[in-house]
């Protein structure tokens, strides 16, 4: 009656509700060469007080998956198919007048664009208070208040000062900081950050992601993290999602796919950081560069780069499968690790 | 902001000395007023002592000097007509002209911010193409081709509007509608424009992640950004305005200041036709200013900082 399988123990070790489960996500874009899919059958698991990592390069897709959950793809963007769950709640479903309530009070996002994202015409307190003058019906004398409290909270000096400056009387950096205020404010479930520190000085950009990492620590958010800095994923994220070409490759806790990549793609991403690599000796690199989007193989998305390339990898496309270790210690039952490639087993060291 | 008012004040003195100089020149082209206000069968002796007594027989140097040293006493010198003094006469005129050009403008502004946005909401959707029709052909419309044209259709044939003057509201519509349609036509088309570009900036996206409904996103994240660009067309549209009422003034019989400047030059009056380009001047000076000051409200990186961040 109360007895505990095996198989229980290692798979339902679920003590972190998940908050967002993303799957099957496809994305089309409609371009002058045609509609192609930027983002392919795309899953993957935030879980509270957790970050995920989106990992990939520039036109992998992982912007596009972000705005896709967030709702705000560009108008020649379509979701074409696929469940954005979120605390059980089928996004993808709602009509954009449902999806509204939930920008804000349930799911915030963070922009890359720090230096442009505001809106030059207004202070930045109105901007901080919009949302709760959208959500709750607050005055504007109320919102700024919470506008104030906000700027605080993010570590902006002097808030009573500066909430009625303009964007362009704040630094970079501060910038962010105000973007990510807004984007906490109503206290959301689900934080996306997308590069959150591309557009800042270096010295700026740990002190973003320190924030963020508060933040989700006081509030218990889940975090998705689009970034394609591996030396930002493995400091400040939970899990990770390496994508290519629009799919998912590979999935993992950060930890296991770090130390023991079951994907070529993840694999050579690794070898190509110059921590890994000997002094004085040339950075290991992958060859060649990924499809454009109308020109996605049949096969493996990334059999043309792949040292492992074989006859079925070119035939038929691996599905994102979850692999077993060697060693069952690195498997963690809330996190399954899972890799889209016909040789994974075979990389497992 | 004061030493920004000296600063323009100072700095419109000089082309309006040069819109003073060119209009006293150009005016003395017309001819002699002797020969219009004489009988035909005047003696050389009564003409030369008519243009003496108006002070016309001096050389144009001295004649300019006169008139500037009257100008600096605000005196701008008498009808050769009525007799009665050319300041007064154009101040009388300019109401009829600005309530024309102010409701004019208003009404041109409010249409085509609508229909902009309308049009802005889906580039090259059925709206935008409507949109972008009509306003093309509302500002290739020539304006006294219109007004003659609504005169023969509204007042002639059916006789709904009258055909001329300022008395009750009908004898508005046509001098409005035809002034309107290009100002109307133009603004269409930067209203679309600036809105489409602000309508795609990160800050819509942003206002997007915060629930911003559609009418919110447009009404107020994408205008105030959009109406830089449409104030400094409106602004220009609204000179030409005043170019347009000489001939929509004259047509429509509207007793403005476009139809006192067509009048006195007919009648070579120059004291009333200086007087009146001089008005019509400084108010174009002053509108300058408005719409400077309208981009400090509208946009605080073009406002001397006050909130230090």
């Amino acid at each position: 009656m109360s007895t505990v399988t095996a198989a229980e123990t290692t798979t339902t070790d679920r003590s972190l509700p998940v908050v967002l489960k993303v799957e099957g996500l496809n994305v089309d874009l409609r371009t002058p060469r045609g509609t192609v899919r930027a983002v392919d059958n795309v899953g993957f698991e935030a879980r509270a007080g957790q970050t995920l990592a989106l990992l990939g390069e520039s036109g992998c897709g992982k912007s596009m998956t972000a705005k896709a959950v967030a709702g705000l793809l560009d108008p020649i963007a379509d979701v074409d198919g696929g469940e954005i769950l979120l605390n059980g709640t089928d996004l993808a479903r709602l009509s954009p007048k449902q999806r509204r309530k939930f920008a804000g009070p349930e799911l915030g996002i963070v922009f890359q664009d720090a230096l442009t994202a505001l809106n030059p015409v207004y202070p930045v307190g109105a901007q901080l208070g919009e949302a709760f003058r959208i959500h709750h019906g607050l005055s504007a004398k109320e919102a700024k208040a919470k506008a104030v409290d906000l700027m605080r909270r993010v570590g902006i000096p002097e808030p009573e000062a500066r909430v009625n400056a303009y964007p362009h009387q704040f630094s970079g950096g501060m910038r962010q900081r105000i973007l990510i205020a807004m984007a906490v404010a109503l206290n959301p479930k689900l934080l996306i950050a997308d590069e959150p520190t591309t557009a800042l000085d270096v010295t700026v950009q740990a002190q973003i992601m320190a924030l963020l990492k508060s933040l989700r620590e006081e509030s218990d958010m889940a975090v998705v993290l689009i970034t394609h800095d591996l030396a930002v994923v493995a400091e400040e994220a939970d899990t990770v999602a390496v994508m290519y070409a629009g799919n998912v490759v590979e999935t993992g806790r950060v930890a296991d796919v770090f130390a023991s990549p079951r994907h070529p793609y993840t694999k050579g991403l690794l070898e190509s950081v110059p921590v890994n690599a000997e002094r004085g000796a040339e950075l290991n690199s992958i060859p060649g560069s990924p499809p454009e989007l109308h020109k996605i193989p049949a096969g493996c998305v990334y059999q043309d780069r792949c040292p492992l390339v074989q006859e079925v990898c070119r035939a038929e496309r691996p599905k994102l499968l979850p692999v077993v270790s060697k060693e069952p210690a690195a498997a963690d039952g809330a996190t399954p690790r899972a890799a889209a490639c016909h040789f994974s087993e075979e990389l497992d060291k | 902001m004061l030493t920004y008012l000296r600063k323009r004040i100072l700095s419109s003195a000089l082309p309006l000395v040069v819109v003073i100089v060119g209009v006293f020149a150009l005016a003395r082209l017309t001819g002699n007023p002797a020969t219009l206000y004489l009988p035909l069968n005047a003696t050389e002796q009564m003409r030369a002592d008519f243009t003496a007594r108006m002070g016309l027989d001096q050389p144009l140097l001295v004649q300019m000097a006169d008139y500037f040293g009257g100008v600096l006493r605000l005196d701008f010198g008498e009808s050769l007509r009525t007799g009665e003094s050319a300041a007064a006469m154009a101040l009388r005129a300019f109401p009829a002209t600005l309530q024309l050009a102010a409701t004019t403008m208003v009404l041109a502004i409010i249409l085509a911010v609508i229909v902009g946005c309308w049009a802005a909401l889906k580039p090259n959707g059925v709206a935008d193409r409507i949109s972008s029709f009509v306003s093309m052909a509302a500002a290739s419309i020539p304006d006294f081709w219109l007004a003659i044209v609504g005169i023969w259709i509204f007042a002639i044939t059916l006789g709904w509007l009258p055909t001329s003057g300022v008395n009750g509201s009908e004898a508005w519509v046509l001098p409005i509608a035809t002034l309107l349609l290009r100002p109307f036509g133009v603004l269409v088309q930067i209203v679309r424009g600036a809105m489409v570009s602000a309508l795609s900036e990160p800050y819509i996206k942003l206002a997007r992640s915060k629930g911003a409904g559609d009418v919110r996103i447009v009404t107020h994240h994408a205008l105030r950004n959009a109406a830089a660009p449409a104030l400094t067309v409106a602004g220009d549209l609204t000179v030409g305005l005043v170019n347009g009422a000489v001939v929509v003034e004259t047509i429509f019989g509207w007793p403005g200041i476009g139809k006192l400047m067509i009048d006195s030059i007919l009648q070579r009056d120059f004291a009333v036709l200086q007087a009146a380009v001089l008005l019509t001047a400084v108010a174009i000076f002053v509108l300058n200013i408005l719409i400077d000051l309208g981009y400090a409200l509208l946009d605080a990186r073009v406002r001397p900082a006050t909130v230090k961040a």
